[in-house]
């Protein structure tokens, strides 16, 4: 009924202006190329009294239709006063509430969101646990979108079996002067190749050993910080400095203090060889406070280099990727200091459009006890359904420092949905 | 004292440094495929130098994200993209790690030369990946048909006016003596094509709707089950079938697709296997746009001839 009365006054409201705009327009075109002025006054002044009787006649039967609406209607203004959007659901209302802009914009600046699944299963003796059988190892939901013309943030969290975690949240300033990038936030920190990975984008289903015992394995050096990093100019080659200053209080690093910051720092150097292939090598250094007491540190030093070769004419069908990384640990466990070494090895080979295979090697001592060496050794199989899931089996032979050896199937199931990302290089 | 001397000899230096760099210099372009580098070859003429990421005879949707292309677009003015999230796989990053605000997504010198052509195949239902690797924005091989050659040439003109205000005229000249060679040269790839109207062909990937929209083509399948899937044994045997039945007499490739299958195919419905390059650099010869367009469409023709399709 309430929405009658008001559709009903309006369209009078309607008729009138039209009534009064429709005498109006011919009113003023008459004037103009009318030269004989007498007539047209008079026509004028007639119009006039018209237009005027008119409005009266209007104005009184409009007060007579409200004052009439008026008595029909019991008095319901407190209804009417709650915005036509948070009415009772039978009745729609005339026009649609604004709170602060058009509704349907909203979902034109919702972020990109992809969610990536990676599910591991495992087979074969593993006297030290290892992975469970069955594993919906983690399930991570990004958030990725520009935040204004200087930005843009990117949120990873990550879902595993038993915790909830965000892997990264950062914003990016690409574009700073003096041609720095700057990320601030939670993120994957740069010390070598594998560290900077999200578990989705590496080639085997687990972190090679060195990782595994010197940089802290799946988490890394992961943490609050800043990152800068430059491209230094030169006529050669492609080189980047990254600087990076973190809270310290990671899987490697344990700040005793609030200023006792961990820093990690890399030099990327990347030349084409040809244009099917390249070499990229990077060094990269870490030091923090690891917590054994106040004043004790670790320090981390890597060198890595990769080599690939991918013929632009059958880029789909086949590549070639080596890689291998060096990472020496200094570890202060005062007043002792134990130094570590590890490393790893890895080739890939593409040998169809789908089909990858790899072979990774691996050798590391435990961070404080490197009198005992880790070593090991992957076969590697992978198939790609589509750009958006594969499927890889893992061979792992592994000789454990204190003797025991293992021989494990590993296979994993990597499934992307939502958003296309950008492919990895 | 000697502080004094060597902040006079830098400052000597620096002046000198200005003074070499020519005030009015050369706008720096970087397209992300060369046909977009060819485009703006032609209307930019010598006023701009132009660089550019896939080459023509790879797959543009696989490029790789190499940090080499970094630097080159570091100092890029205008980026030049095909846009249709052709390039979605490989960009952006390389985008973001430029450090170069002038080509950001948004800023002036990004440019997305989709935006004035005539697109194809713009999904009219929901898209699911269950098709394959759709483009949700329409077919991006949208530069296979001169006409939107000319549009898109027409955009990069007054793209480059409005970066170098003093070139205006220049560049306006420069695209309508293009304009002309390819309205010329459309004459005469119409008039050979035009004894094929009509002519069913099956392509590799769905490159080509624009270019066979142009000239005639009637395309009545792919040798991808779906866009970016590659071939499956039974969609082979399906294509095989309804080839044979509709008389299919030529099959397109893209020089970056393996032709195994295309020539089993080629084999048993007897249809001519044509490898033929979608882009400026496919092919050595191909060297810029119009020649493109001449070297396939004689390619084209004479396959056709030789197969005995008409």
């Amino acid at each position: 009924m309430g929405v009658l009365s008001r559709s009903t006054a309006m369209a009078v409201t309607l008729s009138i202006a039209s009534t009064v705009g429709g005498a109006g327009r011919p009113l003023s075109a008459a004037e103009a190329q009318e030269p004989a002025a007498v007539t047209s006054k008079d026509e004028l002044a007639g119009l006039r009294s018209q237009l005027e009787a008119l409005k009266e006649d209007y104005t009184t039967r409009l007060a007579e239709i409200e004052a009439r609406l008026d008595a029909l209607q019991p008095p319901i203004q407190a209804e009417a006063a709650v915005p036509g959007g948070a009415g009772p659901a039978a009745s729609p209302p005339a026009s649609l509430p604004i709170y602060g802009g058009a509704a349907a914009s909203s979902k034109v600046f919702n972020p990109d969101i992809a969610v990536i699944g990676d599910f591991i299963g495992a087979a074969g003796k593993s006297p030290g646990g290892g992975e469970p059988s069955l594993d919906m190892h983690e399930s991570e939901v990004s958030f990725q979108a520009v935040v204004d013309p200087y930005a843009r943030a990117d949120f990873f969290l990550t879902f595993g079996p038993d915790e909830v975690g965000v892997e990264e949240g950062f914003i990016t300033f690409p574009t700073l002067p003096g041609g720095l990038a700057m990320k601030v936030g939670k993120m994957r920190d740069a010390f070598g190749k594998v560290d900077a990975m999200h578990n989705h984008v590496m080639p085997w289903t687990d972190r090679p050993l060195v990782n595994r015992n010197l940089v802290g394995g799946e988490d890394s050096l992961a943490d609050a910080g800043i990152s800068v990093s430059r491209l230094i100019p030169n006529p050669w080659l492609f080189l980047e400095v990254t600087g990076q200053v973190y809270r310290g209080e990671s899987a490697v690093f344990k700040a005793p203090t609030r200023g006792d910051l961990a820093y990690v720092s890399h030099l990327r150097a990347y030349r084409d060889l040809s244009e099917s292939s390249n070499l990229d090598l990077g060094g990269s250094f870490a030091y923090g406070h690891n917590g054994v007491t106040s004043d004790s540190t670790t320090r981390l030093l890597g060198i890595d280099a990769t080599y690939r070769w991918r013929p632009l004419r059958r880029s789909i069908y086949t590549h070639v990727l080596g890689r291998g990384e060096l990472i020496w640990s200094r570890r202060q466990d005062l007043p002792r200091s134990v130094d570590a070494f590890g490393a790893y090895g890895y080739l890939e080979y593409q040998f169809a459009r789908r089909w990858f295979a790899g072979a990774r090697f691996d050798y590391s001592d435990r961070a404080d006890e490197p009198s005992v060496a880790d070593k090991g050794g992957s076969l590697l199989l992978t198939y790609w359904p589509s750009e958006f899931s594969q499927v890889r089996a893992q061979y792992r032979h592994t000789r454990l420092g204190e003797g025991r050896t293992t021989n494990e199937l590993l296979f994993q199931f990597l499934f992307a949905i939502g958003a296309h990302g950008a492919h990895a290089f | 004292m000697r502080i004094l001397s060597s902040l006079r000899a830098g400052t000597a230096a620096l002046l000198l440094l200005l003074c070499a760099h020519p005030l009015h210099a050369a706008v720096n372009v970087v397209a992300s495929t060369e046909d977009m580098a060819a485009l703006t070859r032609e209307v930019g003429g010598d006023r701009v130098k132009v660089d550019f990421i896939g080459r023509g005879y790879q797959d543009p949707h696989f490029v790789e994200a190499k940090p080499s292309f970094i630097r080159t677009l570091a100092k890029a003015d205008l980026l030049v993209v095909v846009g249709r999230e052709l390039e979605i796989g490989w960009l952006p990053p390389l985008i973001l790690q430029s450090r170069n605000a002038r080509i950001q997504q948004g800023a002036d010198g990004y440019f997305d030369a989709s935006l004035t052509a005539k697109i194809l195949e713009i999904p009219t239902t929901q898209v699911t990946r269950a098709m394959g690797d759709v483009h949700p924005l329409g077919n991006p091989h949208y530069w296979l048909d001169p006409d939107n050659g000319r549009r898109i040439a027409e955009a990069i003109a007054t793209k480059l006016a409005a970066l170098s205000p003093p070139d205006a005229a220049y560049f306006r000249n420069r695209y309508a003596d293009f304009d002309r060679r390819v309205a010329e040269a459309a004459k005469r790839w119409d008039a050979a094509m035009a004894p094929y109207r009509g002519l069913k062909v099956v392509t590799y990937h769905r490159s080509w709707p624009n270019f066979c929209d142009r000239f005639g083509l009637d395309v009545v399948g792919y040798v991808e089950p779906k866009p970016g899937i590659p071939p499956s044994p039974r969609h082979t045997l399906d294509l095989i079938r309804e080839m044979k039945r509709l008389g299919v007499k030529i099959l397109l490739v893209e020089p970056y697709f393996d032709v195994k299958t295309p020539q089993s195919i080629g084999r048993e419905t007897g249809a001519k296997v044509l490898v033929m390059p979608p882009s400026v650099g496919g092919e050595k010869e191909i060297t810029d746009y119009i020649g493109l367009f001449d070297y396939d469409i004689n390619l084209l023709v004479s396959a056709i001839k030789e197969a005995g399709a008409r």
